[in-house]
């Protein structure tokens, strides 16, 4: 039997929320999860009372989970869940939360992800990241994805053919993007020169392959059509999402992430094809893995990413625009609010409050997550296509 | 990344001595299995009886049928290596003041993906490789791995020439030892075997130097011995060495014993018994505290810095072998306290060697039947752990039988040994 699932038809997000970004902060997780919860209550009205549930995100709110923010913040919920799960972090909220108010289990969720970064926070997350982390990648000298991901790119060009101009053409598009886009922490155009010639981090990966940490929170609301409308909010239809963890664990490196088995699924269930999509949202720690979702989910084959991006222009007035706002390559990553970014930028370019990194007449896009290195590879996948009123 | 072996360069000895900095230390205790088969030199993995898998990195259960019962076994570490990269950077301290610094993606014939340090030696990607196990300098177990074209030798002489895993492992070279009992057959053999390996200096000690045998005195023409006086059972002369000589010694060879054989019944008194403990124990003692904070803070004086501490104990240190029951006694007490001086060392990066060799062929073993060792082939072995980057060594095949009837049922043994067997 055919299995289908419910759709999201009286359900929506809304009030999508930046936190502008800083490189490093003395305030801890709480102010920045603060700061969103008081932005999303000023761009809906709503009073703190009416929040009936929270989705939370945070890497740096040890020793709290979402539990000491109820208190921390006052917030007395009905609703509440913690998702740990980095760059796939807002796919996965929304999907909690789209079900919460759909069965009537809160009636408006507010979905934050929140990270502050001292300048010591970055390495002392990284030693507790993960048990195999702990065990068999910490202890190796190389903390953090870079190495992970330069293991992925180095084996990606290898195997298909990819040069650094064709990563760097993504970049900096990117970047490009960025400079419209208010929070970006980079504010230079970036030449291919600069690119290809910037110092190495974990060979072939450089400079501008890898993003930087940094502090900040993004933010939107789910909350029923009737009632976005009663508060006079613009609101995003969300048509199908997908997630899937752990997918693909014989294959000796990751090559392919969970987007490939619930592509076909994704897409019937939006009711839209490929070239409906008029922008897409990777999760862009390191531009090889944006090269595999615009692979995984369909927009080119296996491998031929690089020709894929050699054939499109990837700027907000490009033939394919990606990462629209700058993404974590140009904006930083705040943490789990990188996980976030695609999705609270999505939600202003289909509700036409993109400003200066509007898409011209963007009325769908696909935003995807990607996240946790648990060891070697990725563990979760995610994707959602969102589309406006004018959809 | 590969510079050449040739000699280091002298140190400048107004630059600071480099502060004793580890690789990150912490390890879920499930992953510490891979650690216990370092230290004995072995590459063992988690493996599922039930349906086959091996796994890494190390899990509670068996992550393809839940099995709960995984069994750490042996692996060749054949495989292939799948990508690479190069670290210019690092959040690690330990790490950061040592690149850049190579690593690779191997995939083992067996099944599992590994993150390894990468050799020197090894090819560019793709390639076949072998992984082996080694203690870091945190004394931890670290992979690594090595051109597969090296099946001969365990990774001593290709291990020596890459400057990074050098100090994984303790090798000699162009390094200064002090064996601390020069005399003995053991001793000579011991002083011979470091010179033969490259060691700058070999200090042997000798407790009456006015009384050399006809061996020593041949030793002491080699160019890189010297004699000194040292006497482990007298406090001023261990004092007075440490002084003139602590820190210089990057390798310390505790070899001085006194061995005298029967239990309790058959030798009354406690004299016998007394002299093995001022020996055997408390010379360790005594040496530990003149040596060990000195060369605990050379631990990381760059190429050749403080790196070993080698004490020669017995397996009948694991189990009392009754006829010899004092003794196995005096060498329990050394064991046990080079346990301690092991984790007062290893905060310093300086790797304590417990050696438990069987019967020697010497004067106190002359009742027992063969095998038993030679000076010359322990000393080659003892030289050889310190390459590998052993932390427990069982020298020969007696050795290693014991070790296996030890770690198989502890009481079994006693059982055995009790009846002479
Ligand atoms: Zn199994």
């Amino acid at each position: 039997m055919e299995r289908r699932r419910a759709g999201y038809e009286d359900v929506v997000v809304a009030v999508p929320v930046s936190i502008p970004y800083v490189r490093y902060s003395t305030r801890g997780a709480h102010w920045f999860v603060a700061r969103a919860l008081r932005a999303l209550l000023e761009g809906s009205g709503l009073g703190k009372a009416d929040l009936e549930g929270l989705c939370l995100s945070s890497f740096t709110l040890a020793p709290d989970t979402a539990v000491g923010v109820t208190q921390h913040l006052g917030l007395s919920l009905r609703w509440l869940d913690h998702i740990p799960m980095g760059g796939a972090s807002a796919i996965v909220a929304l999907r909690r939360a789209l079900r919460a108010v759909a069965s009537g289990d809160a009636a408006i969720v507010a979905c934050v992800a929140a990270d502050t970064n001292h300048v010591d926070t970055f390495r002392a997350t990284l030693g507790s990241f993960s048990q195999f982390a702990r065990d068999a990648v910490y202890p190796y000298g190389s903390g953090g994805p870079n190495a992970s991901f330069a293991f992925l790119t180095a084996y990606y060009m290898r195997v298909f053919g990819a040069r650094r101009e064709d990563f760097g053409k993504l970049c900096i598009a990117q970047r490009e993007n960025a400079l419209r886009y208010a929070h970006a922490l980079f504010k230079m155009p970036l030449t291919i020169q600069e690119y290809l010639n910037a110092r190495p981090i974990a060979e072939p990966l450089r400079l501008f392959d890898c993003v930087m940490p940094c502090a900040g929170a993004e933010a939107f609301l789910v909350m029923s059509r009737a009632r976005a409308q009663d508060l006079g909010v613009s609101f995003a239809n969300v048509l199908a999402t997908i997630e899937r963890h752990n997918s693909f664990p014989e294959d000796p490196i990751q090559m392919r992430g969970g987007w490939l088995l619930d592509r076909e699924e994704l897409f019937a269930q939006a009711g839209v094809v490929r070239r409906d999509i008029d922008f897409l949202q990777t999760y862009d720690d390191y531009p090889v893995i944006s090269a595999m979702q615009m692979e995984d989910l369909g927009f080119c084959g296996k491998g031929e990413a690089p020709q894929f991006i050699r054939e499109h222009s990837l700027t907000t007035d490009g033939t394919f625009p990606v990462n629209t706002s700058g993404g974590q390559l140009s904006v930083g990553q705040a943490g789990a609010a990188g996980g976030f970014l695609g999705m609270t930028e999505a939600i202003r370019q289909v509700t036409g409050a993109a400003q200066g990194t509007a898409v011209a007449n963007a009325r769908i896009g696909l935003v995807s997550g990607f996240g946790m290195i648990n060891y070697d590879r990725g563990l979760c996948c995610g994707a959602a296509i969102l589309a406006g009123p004018k959809a | 990344m590969s510079e050449t072996p040739g000699r280091p360069k002298r140190k400048n000895p107004l630059l600071r001595t480099r502060v004793p900095l580890l690789p990150p230390r912490g390890r879920s205790r499930v992953a510490l299995g891979l650690t216990a088969a370092a230290a004995l030199g072995r590459f063992e993995l988690q493996v599922c009886p039930e349906c086959g898998t091996v796994q890494y990195p190390p899990r509670e259960a068996c992550h393809r049928c839940l099995s709960l019962d995984l069994v750490w076994q042996a692996q060749s570490g054949e495989g292939e290596l799948i990508s690479e990269t190069v670290l210019h950077h690092s959040h690690d301290l330990y790490f950061r003041d040592r690149m850049p610094w190579r690593l690779g993606m191997v995939r083992l014939d067996c099944g599992p993906t590994l993150l390894a340090h990468l050799h020197c030696g090894v090819a560019v990607a793709p390639c076949r490789v072998r992984i082996v196990a080694r203690l870091d300098k945190a004394g931890q177990a670290a992979l690594i791995a090595v051109s597969g074209r090296f099946d001969i030798c365990e990774g001593a002489a290709e291990m020596a020439d890459d400057i990074h895993l050098r100090e994984m492992t303790c090798d000699p070279r162009c390094r200064k030892v002090l064996v601390t009992d020069g005399k003995t057959a053991l001793g000579q053999a011991l002083t011979r075997a470091f010179v033969a390996a490259g060691a700058d200096i070999v200090w042997a000690g000798c407790a009456e130097p006015w009384k050399r045998s006809a061996g020593l005195e041949e030793v002491e023409r080699l160019e890189a011995v010297t004699v000194v006086p040292l006497d482990v059972t007298n406090g001023d002369s261990v004092k007075s060495l440490g002084a003139a000589l602590g820190a210089k010694v990057d390798i310390l060879i505790n070899n001085a014993e006194v061995h005298r054989p029967y239990g309790i019944a058959a030798r009354y008194g406690t004299e016998a018994a007394r002299s093995e403990m001022d020996v055997n124990y408390l010379g360790l003692l005594r040496l530990a505290q003149e040596f060990g904070p000195v060369m605990r803070a050379r631990g990381a004086d760059g190429y050749s810095s403080a790196t070993a501490w080698v004490n020669l104990l017995s397996v009948y240190a694991l189990s009392s072998f009754p006829t010899h029951g004092t003794y196995s006694a005096s060498k329990a007490a050394a064991y046990s306290l080079a346990q301690c001086l092991r984790a007062e060392m290893q905060s310093a990066g300086v790797r304590v060697v417990n050696v438990f060799p069987g019967p020697l062929d010497d004067e106190w073993n002359q009742e027992l039947p063969p095998p038993k060792m030679s000076a010359q082939a322990l000393a080659k072995a003892i030289v050889k752990g310190l390459q590998d980057g052993v932390e427990d060594l069982f020298p020969g095949e007696v050795a290693q039988e014991w070790l296996a009837r030890w770690l198989e049922d502890p009481k079994i043994l006693e059982r055995e040994l009790a009846i002479g067997r």
